[in-house]
Formats: C-alpha cells, sequence, structure tokens
C-alpha cells in the first residue's frame, strides 16, 4: 500500500497534484507509429524469413549478387529500420512504464542510442553487400 | 514506479483467529486485513470463522455480521448495500469488487478481504481514494456548453445520442477497475486510470457537450491516457459489468480520427 505522496511531504492540494504539469500534448504519434511498425512489419518478417531460407547454402559472392538487387536491399533496409524503430518505442513504453527520475532520461537516451547505432551498423552492412554484388 | 515488495511497515503479518461459535455446522473462515494507523503496528491478517447458517448471503453481510458480534473495532465503508453506492469495494478472493454484491457462495476456500490494492489505507479496509476523486476533478466531469439551454426546457438528445451514453452512465465511482490497474499501480500518479478516463469519454461522446476537443487536448499525454496498454483488468474486474477497457480504446480512437 504505497502513499503516492510519500517523502518529502507534499502538502500541495491532490488536485494541484493530479492537473500537474498538465497535458504534454503528445502520446498519440508514439501509439500510432507503434501500430503503423507493428502492421508494416507482418509482411516484411515473412519477406525476411523467406529470404534467410532462400540464402542457406548460398556462398558470399551469391548473396552479395542477391542483396545487389534494389528490391531486396531495400527491403532489408525497410526491415532493419522498422524493426528497430519498433523495438524502440517498445523500450519508450517499458522504460515509462517501470523507470523514474533521472535515472529515467538516461535509460531511454542509452537505449535509443544504442537502438540507432545497431539499426545503423545494420543498415551499412545490407549497403556494403549490395554494392559489392 | 514498479514495485515488487511492500515497504518493511507494511508486509502483512498473522494476526488474531476468532473461532465460530460452538455448535456451528456451516464455517467459514473470512482472512481479513487489518491496519491501524494509531497502534504503530504491522498491517496483519485477522481470521474471523463464521456460521453461514446465522449469516446472510453476502460478503457484506459477514462483515457487518463481524463487526456487531465479534469484533466492532473493524472498519469498512458500506452504505446502500445493493451495489449502487459504491462504497463497499475492496478485494475479496483475489478480484475487486462490491462486498455487497459478491455472494459468499462463489468464494472457493477461506475468504480473503483486503483493500482496494496500491491505494494508501486509511483503516482496515478502506482506502484513501483522495487522489483518485482529484484525478477525476481534474477531467471536470461536468457537461460544458456555450450554448445556452433553450428557455423553455432542457437540452435535447436524439436517441441514438443518447445511447452512446449507456454502458457509461452506471459507472458507480467505485475505483474497482482503477485500483486492478498495474498501469495504475506504477504510475498512478500521472496515469489517470480506467474510472476517470471513462468518465472522461462519458463527456466526450455526450452529444451536449461542446468541448469535446478541449478534453480530448486535456488527455493528449504519453501518461493521463497512454499508459493504458489494454491489460484489461478493469473491465474483467468491474462490478457494474462495464468496460472501461473499450471507453479507452475509443478515446485513443477519437485522436486517431483528428489527426490521420
Amino acid at each position: 500500500m504505497t502513499d503516492h505522496n510519500s517523502a518529502p511531504s507534499v502538502m500541495r492540494s491532490k488536485l494541484g497534484q493530479a492537473r500537474g504539469l498538465g497535458a504534454a500534448g503528445s502520446g498519440f504519434h508514439h501509439w500510432w507509429a507503434q501500430r503503423v511498425t507493428a502492421f508494416a512489419l507482418i509482411p516484411l518478417t515473412i519477406w525476411f524469413v523467406w529470404a534467410c531460407v532462400h540464402m542457406i547454402g548460398m556462398t558470399r559472392a551469391d548473396v552479395a549478387h542477391f542483396m545487389s538487387n534494389p528490391l531486396v536491399a531495400g527491403s532489408m533496409i525497410a526491415m532493419i529500420v522498422i524493426t528497430f524503430h519498433h523495438q524502440q518505442l517498445g523500450f519508450d513504453v517499458i522504460v515509462d512504464d517501470y523507470v523514474r527520475g533521472d535515472t529515467k532520461v538516461m535509460a531511454r537516451l542509452i537505449l535509443k542510442g544504442v537502438n540507432w547505432l545497431l539499426a545503423l551498423v545494420a543498415v551499412v552492412a545490407v549497403l556494403k553487400l549490395a554494392f559489392s554484388g | 514506479m514498479v514495485e515488487f515488495n511492500l515497504p518493511k511497515n507494511s508486509r502483512v503479518q498473522p494476526g488474531k483467529v476468532y473461532k465460530a461459535p460452538a455448535g456451528a455446522k456451516r464455517v467459514r473462515s473470512f482472512k481479513i486485513y487489518r491496519w491501524n494507523a494509531d497502534d504503530g503496528k504491522n498491517p496483519q491478517t485477522d481470521t474471523f470463522e463464521l456460521d453461514l447458517d446465522a449469516c446472510g448471503p453476502m460478503v457484506l453481510d459477514a462483515l457487518i455480521k463481524i463487526k456487531n458480534e465479534v469484533d466492532p473495532t473493524l472498519t469498512f465503508r458500506r452504505s446502500c448495500r445493493e451495489g449502487i453506492c459504491g462504497s463497499c469495494a475492496m478485494t475479496i478472493d483475489g478480484s475487486n469488487t462490491l462486498a455487497c454484491l459478491k455472494p459468499i457462495e462463489d468464494c472457493k476456500g477461506d475468504i480473503a478481504i483486503s483493500p482496494l490494492p496500491h491505494m494508501p489505507v486509511v483503516k482496515d479496509l478502506v482506502a484513501d481514494l483522495s487522489g483518485a476523486y482529484a484525478q477525476l476533478r481534474s477531467i471536470e466531469p461536468w457537461l460544458q456548453s456555450d450554448t445556452p439551454p433553450p428557455p423553455d426546457g432542457e437540452r435535447l438528445q436524439s436517441k441514438d445520442e443518447r445511447a452512446l451514453l449507456d454502458g457509461m452512465w452506471e459507472c458507480i465511482l467505485c475505483f474497482c477497475c482503477t485500483t486492478s490497474c498495474p498501469s495504475y499501480w506504477w504510475n498512478g500518479d500521472r496515469y489517470l486510470g480506467p474510472a476517470v478516463l471513462l468518465a472522461a469519454y462519458r463527456f466526450i461522446v455526450d452529444s451536449r457537450d461542446e468541448r469535446t476537443g478541449e478534453r480530448l487536448d486535456a488527455l493528449e499525454d504519453p501518461f493521463k491516457l497512454y499508459r493504458c496498454h489494454t491489460i484489461m483488468n478493469c473491465t474483467q474486474t468491474c462490478p457494474k459489468g462495464l468496460n472501461p477497457g473499450k471507453a479507452i480504446a475509443q478515446i485513443k480512437t477519437l485522436m486517431m480520427e483528428r489527426q490521420v
């Protein structure tokens, strides 16, 4: 049974606390982006699984040739960018749900940074393969 | 913020046992959370054995019998005893409901009763709902219209417009739903919770209200509205059979309609 207003002591009225800093004026776009990326990932994931199966047993040169098709490279990059975007939106939700205070801003920044770095690395890898094919 | 353990001074310990009177045939045990701010002790669970042959059918009947005949210090809220005032909301047998609407026969084994979860406790089964009431006040749950009412009568609605309010006007604000919501447990200071959002939607779709846009503006917030993750505990636990989860989804749909 937690008192939401445990230390430091609070004498601000409950209504003042409930109104807080007011509505942030955002929230919808985050929610909408989660759904849009989720829907986009349905066909992309199916295609990605097919592509992975398709590449089984290929040599590096075969894979590079396969990736040199702009449609393949484009789909792969879309898959990577949207997956990492969706993942980052999900991390935002988890942090907002469970983390507070200074740790929260740090957690969000670190997760965002790591996510985008991994996405960029993956995209560069696809481009490198595509242009070498 | 998420908490996996209760603070040390809130951990519940075993309490007293009040045996059933000799000769009782249909005995059930009620394990009731007890806490009193004045004695400085941890909360404890007292066990009251009652003879169901000498008790009314509802959990509230049992609580009243205990208060009248066994321990007059047992503290709980009750008023109408017919599911319309919302006073006797508490956690019974693992879910939030109204003691007056919960038949003892529907509970299996010993019946555990505790105050609504994750709210400050005033005493025994009385939770402090003042924060939730203030959140309700913050969404301005009253009709707001710039058009003056007709001089010769009330503001009219079509039958279709009136039908939109069904499933919402019935809410008695017992806060069973709000206190069953994990999102509200972790972020109850910023997330409005299902009961308040249902009340907000009730005015958003009221055809007589002219502040729909402002009402949506006031909810456009990652915490006030979007902490709802459609967990649906609210709808599952509502003792009036309402669907706050659907009302929240409809608010999100309106947010989408005005932007997409």
